[in-house]
C-alpha cells in the first residue's frame, strides 16, 4: 500500500550491464524519551553528568533489585505511537539476553512479540508514506570508553563503563522497508524528529545520541518485488551520514551482485571520513537472544480512558499542518514544508486569511524569515506589507528590509517604509532611467534584442537591471524594470 | 527456648531484655554451630548492638514492635546493607549490598534482631544444602543427615534453637521441604504477598520469601510482619495483609479438606503417606469434611519446573560476569574474562541449570521446551482451580521421604530433583502452602504435612496448621 505512494526511487544505473537497480531501505530509529527519571528506577534521566552518578541498585542491576515501570514512559510512548498512527496494544516486556559489559544485567528489558505500538505510518513532505511496523519500549545500555588503541575495543589498554545511560527509556521505531532513496531516508528521519519534538516525546538530538538511526539496506533489479539480502548500517551520526551511507551501501551491493558475488547479511559500520561502510559482526554467526517474558514486570494494558486522553491532547502534527497551509495557499504540500519546519505556518495562514497573496507570503517565509522572533510577527502587518509590494509601493528589496525591521521592532510596515524614505518610483521616472541606460549601452542592447539564446538574454537582463539599480540606488522595482526591458525589446523587434 | 511470640511479649513488657534473649541464643550457637554449620556468617556484634538499642527504646517507653528483641536468622540470599550476601557462591566473593531487602527493613522496623546469614544450596538450587560453596549444613535432628534445601541453614537454625524464627526463600519447595526434614514449620506464601525486593533472584516467577519457626503462631506473626504491598516490587499484591495470628484459634469446623491422590502414590515413602493420612483423620476429628482431591497435571509439575526455573535462572544469573562486583578472574578479552569468572565462580549444579535453561530458551527449542512448560503451568493452575471449587484446603506430603544421609543423592541430580515433587505444583500455581511437623516416620525422623490453599488463602491455611500442630506428637531429639 505504502509502496504505491512512495516518491520516485533513486535508480542505480549500471554502466557495465545496463541494468537498473533500486535500493530498499528500512530504518530502525532509537530515541531516548524525555522523561525526568529512568525507565525502571527514580535516577535522573540526564545527559552529560559525571560518570556513574545517576545510578542506583536497580539500573546497576545489582542482585536482588527489581524494576518498576515509569508511568510517564508509557505516556510518552503512547503519545508517539498515536502520532505515528499506530494502534496501541496491550503489551508485555521481554528479556533480550546477551553478554555485554555496558549492560548491567547482561539482558536488556525490551518488548518482543507484544509491543505497545503496532502498524502505523509516517507521511513525508513529498507525499510518500512509510509504514511503521512497531514502536516499542526498551531500556538503554551504559556506555563503554576504551583507553588506548584509538578508542577501539581491540587492543585497548583498558575499558571504562559509564552506567548513567543504563536504564534510560528508549522507544525503538521500526520502519517498514518502504524507503527507496537516501534523500527519502533523510526526509523520514527529519519528519520523525519533528514528530518527536511536537509530541514532547524526545529532544531528538542525533549529536547527543538521543536519536540513533540504523539503516537496513538491500538492492534489487527494478521491477522485482522480492527483497534482496540486507545489511544493517550502524554508526550514522547525522542526516548527512545517513544519506551518504545508504547511497554508498546500495552502490556497493550492486557492484557485488554484478560481479557475480553475493551480499552477506551482516552489520556494517559507516566510516564518515573514509566515506564507506565496513563490515562489523556477521549476522550469520549472531547470537540467539533467547527472548522470554520479563517475570519481574506485569503486562501493560493502558485503559481506554488513558488512551482517549492521549488522543485528545495530541498536538497537530507536521503532516496535517503542511496540508492545511498547502490548501490555504493553493500549493503542493511539499511547498508548505519550510513554513511548518520553521513553525511559521500559523503566521502564514493568518496572513493569507487577512487577504495576503499566498505565494508572496510563502516566499517571505522561505527566504526572509529564517530569524528568531519571526513567529511573533503580526500577521496583519505581514499581509499589509505584501499588499504594499503588490501595489508597487515597495520593491522586493525594500520589502525585505522593512520585513526585517518589522521582526525586530514590531512596527507597522507603512511606518517603517516612511521612516526609511522608501517610496516607489513613479512609472514615468523609471521609464526615463531605463531609456537612458539603453541609450548608453547600444552594443549590449543590440545583442539583447537580437539573441535567441535564453542564457545570453538572461545574462543581459541582469546587466541592464544592474545598471538601473545602480542609477536608482536600489529604489527601482526589479520586476518593473524587467517588464519595461521586455516591452522595449518587443518595440525594437517590430 | 521460648517462642518468638513469648519473647516479643516479654521484651515489650520490659520483663526480659533483648540482650539477655540474644545472649542465650548466641550461647546455643556457640555450642552447636560447629557441628551444624547453619550459618555462613554469625553477626554477634551487630546483633548485640541492635538488641541493646531495643532495650534502650523499651526503657524509654517506646514500643519496638511485634518482634521486639526476637532473634532472626536470614537466608544468605537476602540483601543486607554493608553485610556480605553470598548466596553460598564463590561468584559473589566480597560483595556487600548497598541496600537492605524490603523484608530486612520490615524485620528491623518490627524490632527483630538479625543474628546471622544462613547457608543454602548455591543460589537456592538444591534440596539438601550440599550445593553450598562453603560446605553442607547438617540436620540438627540427626547430623548424619541433610537438613533439606535450599533453605537448609534457616531450617536448621530454627530446629537447633539458634533463633526462634528465620526467613528462607521457596522457588520449588526450598522452605517447606527443609522445614519438613528438620521438623519445623515452614511457609511459602502466595506469590506477591511478600516483596521480593532484595531477594537475589533464582527464578523470578516462582521465588517467594517465607517464614520458618518452631510454632505455627510464630510463622503467622512473622508473615504478618513481612507481608504487604511494596512499591519496589511490581509483582507485589496491592492488598492488605490477611489476619493470621488472630484467626489461629478458629479451628477447621466444616472446612472441606482434600487429600491430593496424585501425591500419595508411587514415589512417596509409606511412612510419610501414613502420617499424611493421620493428619487427614485429625482434621476430620476436628470437624473438617475430608475427601479425595485430584490435581491431574500435578504429575507434570516437576518436568515443567525444571524447564521454567532454569530458563529464568539462566537469565537472572547472567549478571555475574566479573565486570562490576564479586569474583573476577582476569583474562585477555572481556568474553574470556566472563567465561573464566563464571567457570571458577559457579558450582556444578548452578552450571547445570544455566545450561538447561539456556537450551530450553534457544531458538528452535523454545516451543518444544520452555513454551510447552508454560502450557503445563497453565494446566496445573486450571486443575488447582477445579480442585478448589470442591475443597477449601488440600493436604499432601511435603517431601516424599524423611531426611536422607549426606552424600546419598548428591551424585544423582534426578533423584535429588524428585524431592520437590510435592512442593513444586504450588509454586507453579502461585498459591500458598506450608509444612507442619506431624510426628515421625520409620527412623524416628520428622515428617512434614503440607497444607495447601488457593491464592491469598493464608488465613484458612494457618487455621488448619494450628489444628494439626495441637495434636501432633512431640518431636524428640534422636539419640545419636
Amino acid at each position: 500500500m505504502s509502496e504505491s505512494l512512495a516518491a520516485a526511487p533513486a535508480i542505480i544505473h549500471s554502466a557495465t550491464t545496463g541494468e537498473d537497480w533500486e535500493m530498499v531501505i528500512g530504518l530502525e530509529v532509537h530515541c531516548e524519551l524525555a522523561t525526568a527519571t529512568k525507565l525502571f528506577c527514580s535516577c535522573p534521566n540526564q545527559f552529560g553528568s559525571e560518570p556513574n552518578t545517576n545510578v542506583c541498585p536497580v539500573c546497576l542491576g545489582l542482585p536482588g533489585s527489581l524494576p518498576v515501570l515509569n508511568r510517564n514512559v508509557v505516556e510518552l510512548a503512547m503519545r508517539l505511537g498515536r502520532a505515528l498512527h499506530c494502534s496501541v496494544e496491550p503489551s508485555v516486556f521481554a528479556r533480550k539476553n546477551y553478554f555485554y559489559p555496558d549492560m548491567p544485567k547482561d539482558y536488556q528489558v525490551s518488548q518482543f512479540d507484544r509491543p505497545i505500538n503496532v502498524d502505523g505510518h509516517l507521511d513525508l513532505p513529498d507525499g510518500s508514506r512509510v509504514g511503521i511496523e512497531r514502536a516499542h519500549i526498551e531500556e538503554d545500555t551504559g556506555k563503554n570508553t576504551h583507553a588506548g588503541a584509538g578508542g577501539r575495543i581491540h587492543g585497548a589498554d583498558y575499558s571504562l563503563v559509564d552506567y548513567n545511560r543504563a536504564g534510560v527509556p528508549l522507544v525503538e521505531i521500526v520502519g517498514r522497508p518502504d524507503i527507496r532513496s537516501g534523500e527519502q531516508a533523510k526526509a523520514y528521519v527529519d519528519e520523525l524528529r519533528a514528530i518527536l519534538l511536537a509530541t514532547g516525546a524526545s529532544d531528538a538530538k542525533m549529536e547527543e545520541g538521543s536519536l540513533r538511526v540504523d539503516a537496513n539496506v538491500s538492492v534489487r533489479p527494478v521491477g522485482s518485488t522480492e527483497l534482496g539480502t540486507r545489511c544493517e548500517i550502524k554508526n550514522l551520526n547525522s542526516l548527512r551520514s545517513l544519506g551518504r551511507a545508504v547511497d554508498y551501501e546500495a552502490r556497493r551491493q550492486v557492484d557485488l551482485l554484478e560481479s557475480g558475488d553475493r551480499v552477506r547479511q551482516e552489520t556494517r559500520h559507516w566510516d564518515e571520513e573514509a566515506g564507506r561502510t565496513r563490515p562489523g559482526r556477521s549476522k550469520e554467526e549472531a547470537e540467539d537472544y533467547r527472548y522470554f517474558q520479563e517475570p519481574d514486570l506485569v503486562p501493560l494494558a493502558p485503559d481506554a480512558a488513558w488512551l482517549a486522553r492521549i488522543d485528545a491532547e495530541l498536538p497537530v502534527l507536521p503532516a496535517e499542518r503542511r496540508a492545511r497551509l498547502a490548501e490555504a495557499a493553493g500549493v503542493a504540500a511539499a511547498d508548505a514544508a519550510v513554513a511548518v519546519d520553521r513553525d511559521l505556518d500559523e503566521l502564514a495562514l493568518s496572513a493569507i486569511a487577512a487577504g495576503a497573496d499566498p505565494s508572496r507570503v510563502l516566499t517571505h517565509v522561505e527566504h526572509n524569515l529564517a530569524v528568531e522572533g519571526a513567529a511573533d510577527l503580526d500577521p496583519g502587518h505581514l499581509a499589509e506589507l505584501v499588499g504594499m509590494e503588490l501595489e508597487g509601493k515597495l520593491t522586493a528589496t525594500q520589502a525585505k528590509q522593512v520585513l526585517a525591521e518589522m521582526v525586530t521592532s514590531g512596527q507597522h510596515p507603512e511606518a517603517i517604509a516612511r521612516q526609511r524614505g522608501f517610496e516607489a518610483m513613479d512609472v514615468g521616472a523609471l521609464e526615463s532611467v531605463v531609456d537612458g541606460i539603453i541609450a548608453a549601452s547600444p552594443a549590449e542592447w543590440q545583442e539583447f534584442v537580437a539573441t535567441t539564446d535564453e542564457k545570453k538574454r538572461g545574462k543581459l537582463t541582469g546587466f541592464f537591471t544592474g545598471q538601473v539599480m545602480k542609477a536608482t540606488k536600489g529604489q527601482a522595482d526589479g520586476r518593473a524594470v524587467n517588464v519595461l526591458l521586455n516591452q522595449r525589446r518587443a518595440e525594437a523587434d517590430t | 527456648m521460648s517462642t518468638a511470640a513469648d519473647i516479643a511479649r516479654a521484651v515489650r513488657a520490659g520483663e526480659r531484655s533483648a540482650r539477655e534473649v540474644l545472649d542465650a541464643h548466641l550461647e546455643v550457637i556457640d555450642t552447636r554451630e560447629g557441628e551444624i554449620h547453619a550459618f555462613n556468617l554469625v553477626l554477634a556484634d551487630e546483633a548485640r548492638a541492635a538488641a541493646d538499642e531495643i532495650d534502650r527504646r523499651v526503657a524509654a517507653g517506646d514500643d519496638p514492635g511485634p518482634l521486639a528483641g526476637v532473634p532472626v536468622a536470614l537466608k544468605d540470599n537476602l540483601c543486607t546493607r554493608g553485610i556480605p550476601t553470598t548466596c553460598s557462591s564463590r561468584i559473589l566473593d566480597g560483595w556487600r549490598p548497598p541496600y537492605d531487602a524490603t523484608v530486612v527493613e520490615r524485620l528491623a522496623a518490627a524490632g527483630a534482631v538479625t543474628v546471622g546469614k544462613t547457608n543454602l544450596d548455591e543460589f537456592a538450587m538444591g534440596s539438601s544444602t550440599e550445593n553450598s560453596a562453603f560446605g553442607p549444613t547438617r540436620n540438627p535432628r540427626d547430623p548424619e543427615r541433610v537438613p533439606g534445601g535450599s533453605s537448609g541453614g534457616s531450617a536448621a537454625a530454627v530446629a537447633a534453637g539458634f533463633a526462634p524464627i528465620a526467613l528462607g526463600s521457596d522457588t520449588g519447595g526450598s522452605i517447606r521441604q527443609p522445614a519438613a526434614l528438620c521438623g519445623v514449620v515452614g511457609v511459602k506464601p502466595t506469590y506477591g504477598l511478600v516483596s521480593r525486593y532484595g531477594l537475589v533472584a533464582f527464578a523470578s516467577s516462582l521465588d517467594q520469601i517465607g517464614p520458618f519457626s518452631a510454632t505455627v503462631e510464630d510463622s503467622a506473626l512473622l508473615l504478618e510482619v513481612i507481608a504487604g504491598h511494596d512499591p519496589l516490587d511490581s509483582t507485589s499484591i496491592p492488598e492488605p495483609v490477611p489476619p493470621l495470628v488472630a484467626a489461629l484459634g478458629e479451628g477447621v469446623e466444616s472446612l472441606r479438606v482434600g487429600l491430593i491422590t496424585e501425591l500419595l502414590g508411587e514415589g512417596i515413602s509409606p511412612d510419610v503417606a501414613d502420617r499424611v493420612r493421620a493428619a487427614a483423620t485429625t482434621l476430620e476429628a476436628a470437624g473438617a469434611v475430608v475427601g479425595e482431591a485430584s490435581v491431574p497435571a500435578a504429575g507434570f509439575g516437576l518436568s515443567a519446573y525444571y524447564l521454567i526455573a532454569p530458563a529464568e535462572a539462566s537469565s537472572n544469573l547472567a549478571r555475574y560476569d566479573g565486570v562490576r562486583y564479586g569474583l573476577r578472574v582476569d583474562a585477555p578479552t572481556v568474553a574470556e574474562m566472563n567465561e573464566a569468572t563464571r567457570t571458577a565462580g559457579f558450582g556444578d549444579e548452578v552450571k547445570r541449570r544455566i545450561m538447561l535453561g539456556t537450551y530450553a530458551l534457544s531458538a528452535g527449542y523454545y516451543d518444544a521446551y520452555y513454551g510447552k512448560a508454560l502450557k503445563v503451568r497453565t494446566l496445573i493452575m486450571r486443575d488447582f482451580a477445579a480442585a478448589y471449587e470442591q475443597f477449601d484446603l488440600l493436604i499432601s506430603p511435603t517431601s516424599p521421604t524423611t531426611a536422607f544421609r549426606l552424600g546419598d543423592k548428591s551424585e544423582d541430580p534426578l533423584s535429588m530433583y524428585l524431592n520437590d515433587v510435592c512442593t513444586i505444583p504450588t509454586n507453579l500455581a502461585g498459591h500458598p502452602a506450608m509444612s507442619v511437623p506431624f510426628g515421625t516416620g520409620d527412623a524416628g525422623l520428622p515428617v512434614g504435612v503440607q497444607v495447601l490453599a488457593p491464592a491469598l488463602g493464608e488465613t484458612t491455611m494457618f487455621r488448619a496448621a494450628a489444628v494439626l500442630e495441637a495434636s501432633a506428637p512431640t518431636l524428640e531429639e534422636r539419640s545419636r
